[in-house]
């Protein structure tokens, strides 16, 4: 067990690519943490995914022994954080954990708005934060403009910012030589009955489910019997340890002190993060706060694209599952996409890697609807229903009125290119709030319906500013708004899988683009046929798909009658795959065409 | 009854896999060979006309097709032994239609007397194109005007003459298209085969249009375009299609295809040819190794008696028989469709094409309309898939 005043808990806030891992493998490089044969980038990220994107998704920790100058050895205790808005629930929740950050800002690129994000994340826990220059060895450095811009962006001192190169690793031992002496020991009373906060856990294939625990006050020791004071599940200590960042057992953890157990715990849901660890004969009297759980604010379908693949997916939405308390599933069908799970997300970024691994860890091919929002329904006899899957939208007799969620999106961008994102936030139904100026960027906030952001936005975003601007958001409640279900006919018999909930006023536009869109991904059949987009029974958009006017083979002689009869029946095998409405014939890849989100 | 044959009659089909140059566009089983024992090849033709003879003995012979590859490259004497062979083994029509295929080169022009001399009596000539930029596009060994010297020789030498063109070709417009059919419906050829360019897997255009190098092809509406006009073209000048690529003045449509069409028997000899053989009321279909070298030791070994021959099953005979024979403007006769017993899903099927438009049954036969003929395809898939 090691003393407080020789514990330091930090994490480290920063934008992605702005340095955060490998500021991090430095670290544990540096004070030999691990071995030098045993380094490989991106220690943290155990991932494919975090190590291919170069993102972090959960947050992880590492204990690090550091001998400071001033002879004594200090434990430091780093939990490594997601950057992206969609895992902003770990970046808070792990943030509670820690005591102080460092603030790693790119030395030429500057703030950006996953920074800033962040930062206030920081704050609002009520950290020491020391801000760190990275990337000073590029000709592109900016030191003193970046820590002007930290001072009047962020609202932080910055004038001793420590400059360095995680890549090169100069300046990493200033850093360590900071977090001892510029971040807060920890405080707690090692004689107190145990508090520990329960951090995060996740699922191990060999050791069942791992709790990551910081110690608040009291000592846990292996062996002893705990409780879980929200869940009031009892449990005994299998193993204690803590990671360096291999798990190495510890025979106990005092206060100030991070580290994991597991204790014959079945499924990550049996866990909730925040909840109090204490004893079960002497435990203490108030729990810790505890934390909000995290809700899906992002639904989409996901179907196998064969559907002999069903029984693999629901294994490997069940198994990610386990891991993952934030995505929720249900079974679902569609007549046009057969059997499948409308599962909720985050947000996008969650969206994408839920369904990157399932395609990769699991090797099943998926077609992913269009992603929607949860509206809130207000019927009027007064109640409120929650409608995930547009297909589910009640009879528009019985509606009184709809609200959609909101968010409050921050951007950054160039001046060159203000004026398309205000277009841009503009044509999506923005409302802006705030629009400042740090030397040649902007600052725009916007209130933005997030239902405009999950189709397409960030692409647009990224295009109108030739990937200069750095966005994100927070959930900002809902608010009533003119929505209707969009529904497409084609041949005139309505195609579920394809409705959506659209504004009124951007229906006719969305309408025309998914008619547009169709009318090139259905073949031609002998027999026109119309593609509408329509609002109850009214039509909005329109468009016509010809009738097919040549489809003759031009050389058929008695040679040719066993290849061409085999064609056909493979053309008759083919028609299986084909989803069949009414008279028409839609193959599926114009399903996952006409729903692939544009990203 | 009589069976499914015989209201077509019998032909023997006869491949010759050599060419002078392999064309960017074919898919056919056609090979470029440094030398050829014409001699060799010839004792084969031979062993296997007596073989198929023994499978099917006492028929009247109606039609034989030189097909190819390039047939006018194989020696007139060839040609004379295998036609004395085929009389020998059966009985021979006595209007029988004795086809050859030939390329329109100079040099192979000297040798239509010949063949005339043999017994052929039509020749069908693959000219391909009346513009020499388009025929070295499409590969072919010789100029236009070279072509319609040797159309002249056929002509003299021959008393029924066919040539084919292939359009849609690379930048063809309408107007293009048009001007060149005019001048081949002047030439007073009796019958024309007009191919619309496709582009098969497996070709040297293939290739090409799958990387993105074979730009100017026409997009369906023009294909279909392109296709109308022809149409109208042909009837005007009194070639009216018969079928979906051949027209023809009454009376001059090529028997032996219309054995194929009509599902009539057909003996397959040579490398990769196929036949259908109806033995003892059961239509067999029958194949040969495509490879040339293979062949050749297969025959030579004996071994004909080893290539396969195999029961066409019955759902397969109704599909070929529609298949093949909404090929043809006058279509199928309902009673041999009845004779075949189609399913109710397909009469249904096919009722609805006809309210639909795009089939109609008149005098006993049902047939594509103008309306279904250009989507046949489409309207096969429709009735069988």
């Amino acid at each position: 067990m090691t003393d407080l005043a020789h514990i330091r808990n930090f994490s480290i806030v920063a934008h992605i690519d702005h340095g955060k891992s490998t500021l991090a493998d430095r670290l544990i490089q540096l004070t030999g943490t691990v071995a030098e044969r045993d380094m490989k980038e991106q220690m943290l990220d155990s991932m494919d995914i975090e190590r291919e994107r170069g993102i972090t998704i959960k947050a992880n920790t590492v204990r690090i022994e550091y001998p400071a100058k001033d002879g004594q050895t200090y434990v430091l205790n780093l939990i490594d954080t997601p950057g992206h808005v969609d895992f902003a629930y770990e970046v808070s929740r792990s943030m509670r954990a820690v005591e102080g950050s460092l603030l790693v800002v790119d030395a030429s690129q500057g703030v950006e708005a996953q920074t800033l994000a962040n930062v206030y994340q920081a704050i609002d826990a009520d950290h020491d934060i020391v801000p760190v220059l990275n990337k000073i060895d590029l000709p592109a450095a900016e030191p003193a403009r970046v820590k002007e811009q930290i001072e009047d962006v962020i609202g932080i001192e910055a004038h001793d910012a420590i400059e360095i190169s995680a890549k090169t690793g100069l300046g990493i031992p200033d850093v360590l030589e900071a977090i001892v002496t510029r971040l807060p020991a920890p405080k707690g009373d090692r004689n107190a009955p145990l508090k520990a906060m329960l951090v995060d856990s996740w699922y191990d294939p060999y050791l069942g489910v791992v709790v990551m625990i910081r110690v608040i006050d009291g000592v846990i020791r292996k062996g002893d019997q705990v409780k879980m004071m929200q869940t009031g599940a009892r449990y005994g200590i299998d193993r204690l340890a803590v990671l360096r960042p291999a798990m190495t057992d510890i025979a106990e953890l005092g206060p100030g002190e991070i580290g994991v157990l597991t204790a014959s715990i079945k499924q990550v849901r049996d866990t909730r993060v925040g909840d109090t660890i204490t004893h079960e004969r002497k435990p203490c009297e108030t729990p810790l706060p505890g934390f909000k759980p995290s809700i899906p604010v992002v639904f989409c379908g996901l179907f196998p694209a064969d559907a002999n693949d069903f029984e693999d997916l629901r294994d490997a939405i069940e198994k990610l599952a386990l891991n993952d308390a934030s995505f929720t599933y249900e079974m679902e069908t569609s007549a046009a996409l057969g059997f499948g799970f409308r599962c909720g997300f985050l947000g996008l970024l969650h969206l994408e890697v839920i369904r990157d691994r399932i395609e990769r860890e699991y090797d099943i091919d998926l077609i992913t609807t269009a992603p929607s929002v949860v509206y809130k329904i207000h019927m009027k006899d007064g109640e409120t229903r929650e409608l995930h899957n547009p297909a589910d939208m009640p009879d528009l007799t019985y509606v009184d009125h709809i609200e959609e969620p909101r968010i409050k999106a921050t951007i950054l961008v160039p001046d060159d290119y203000l004026g398309d994102v205000l277009k841009l936030c503009q044509d999506r139904r923005g409302i802006q709030l705030d629009l400042t100026y740090a030397g040649s960027r902007a600052m725009v906030v916007y209130d933005l319906p997030l239902n405009e952001v999950v189709f397409d936005f960030y692409d647009r975003l990224k295009s109108v500013t030739k990937g200069y601007a750095s966005f994100d958001y927070q959930m900002a409640g809902y608010r009533e708004d003119k929505l209707v279900k969009m529904q497409i006919l084609v041949n005139d018999e309505p195609v579920d899988a394809l409705s959506m909930m659209v504004h009124r006023d951007r229906a006719e536009m969305r309408g025309r683009a998914m008619c547009e869109k169709l009318k090139d991904l259905i073949p031609r059949h002998m027999f026109k046929i119309p593609i509408q987009a329509a609002i109850g029974g009214k039509v909005i958009a329109r468009e016509t798909l010809s009738a097919l006017r040549k489809d003759v083979t031009a050389k058929c002689y008695g040679g040719d009658a066993t290849r061409k009869r085999k064609l056909l029946d493979k053309q008759k095998a083919g028609k299986k795959k084909m989803r069949q409405f009414g008279k028409v014939e839609i193959p599926q890849e114009a399903f996952i065409s006409a729903l692939k989100m544009d990203s | 009854m009589p069976e499914l044959w015989q209201e077509a009659g019998f032909g023997i089909y006869l491949h010759w896999p050599f060419c002078a140059a392999k064309c960017p566009y074919c898919d056919f089983n056609s090979h470029v060979a440094a030398e050829i024992d014409q001699d060799r090849w010839a004792r084969a033709y031979l062993a296997e006309v007596d073989r198929v003879a023994a499978l099917v003995p006492g028929r009247r012979v109606d039609t034989v097709f030189f097909g190819g590859g390039t047939p006018s490259l194989m020696a007139p004497r060839v040609v004379a032994s295998v036609l004395e062979r085929i009389a020998a083994r059966w009985s021979v029509a006595e209007a029988a239609e004795i086809t050859l295929e030939a390329n329109p080169t100079s040099v192979e022009a000297e040798r239509f007397r010949g063949y005339a001399s043999a017994g052929v009596n039509r020749v069908s000539m693959g000219i391909q194109a009346l513009n020499d930029a388009d025929l070295k596009r499409l590969g072919r060994l010789h100029s236009a005007a070279e072509a319609l010297a040797a159309f002249d020789v056929a002509r003299a030498a021959f008393g029924r003459v066919s040539f084919d063109l292939i359009y849609a070709r690379q930048d063809q417009g309408l107007a293009d298209w048009e001007a060149e059919l005019g001048r081949a419906l002047e030439l007073a050829a009796d019958h024309l085969s007009l191919y619309q360019l496709t582009i098969e897997d497996g070709t040297a255009f293939g290739d090409r249009f799958r990387r993105g190098r074979l730009p100017g092809l026409p997009d369906e509406d023009r294909a279909a375009d392109l296709y109308a006009a022809t149409q109208e073209m042909t009837a005007a000048a009194g070639l009216p299609a018969y079928e979906i690529s051949n027209h023809a003045r009454p009376g001059a449509e090529a028997r032996h295809n219309l054995i194929y069409w009509e599902s009539g028997d057909y003996a397959g000899i040579g490398p990769g040819a196929h036949g259908r053989l109806t033995l003892d009321g059961v239509r067999m279909a029958t194949e040969t190794p495509r490879a040339p070298g293979a062949w050749l030791d297969a025959v030579e070994r004996g071994a004909g008696g080893s290539f396969p021959v195999e029961t066409v099953p019955g759902e397969a005979v109704l599909d070929e028989f529609l298949m093949m024979g909404l090929r043809v403007r006058d279509g199928v006769s309902l009673s041999r469709l009845a004779g075949l017993a189609p399913n109710e899903e397909i009469l249904s099927n096919i009722n609805e094409l006809v309210e639909s438009g795009h089939l109609e049954q008149r005098d006993g036969r049902l047939a594509a309309t103008e309306l279904g003929r250009p989507v046949l395809n489409a309207v096969l898939r429709a009735i069988l898939a």
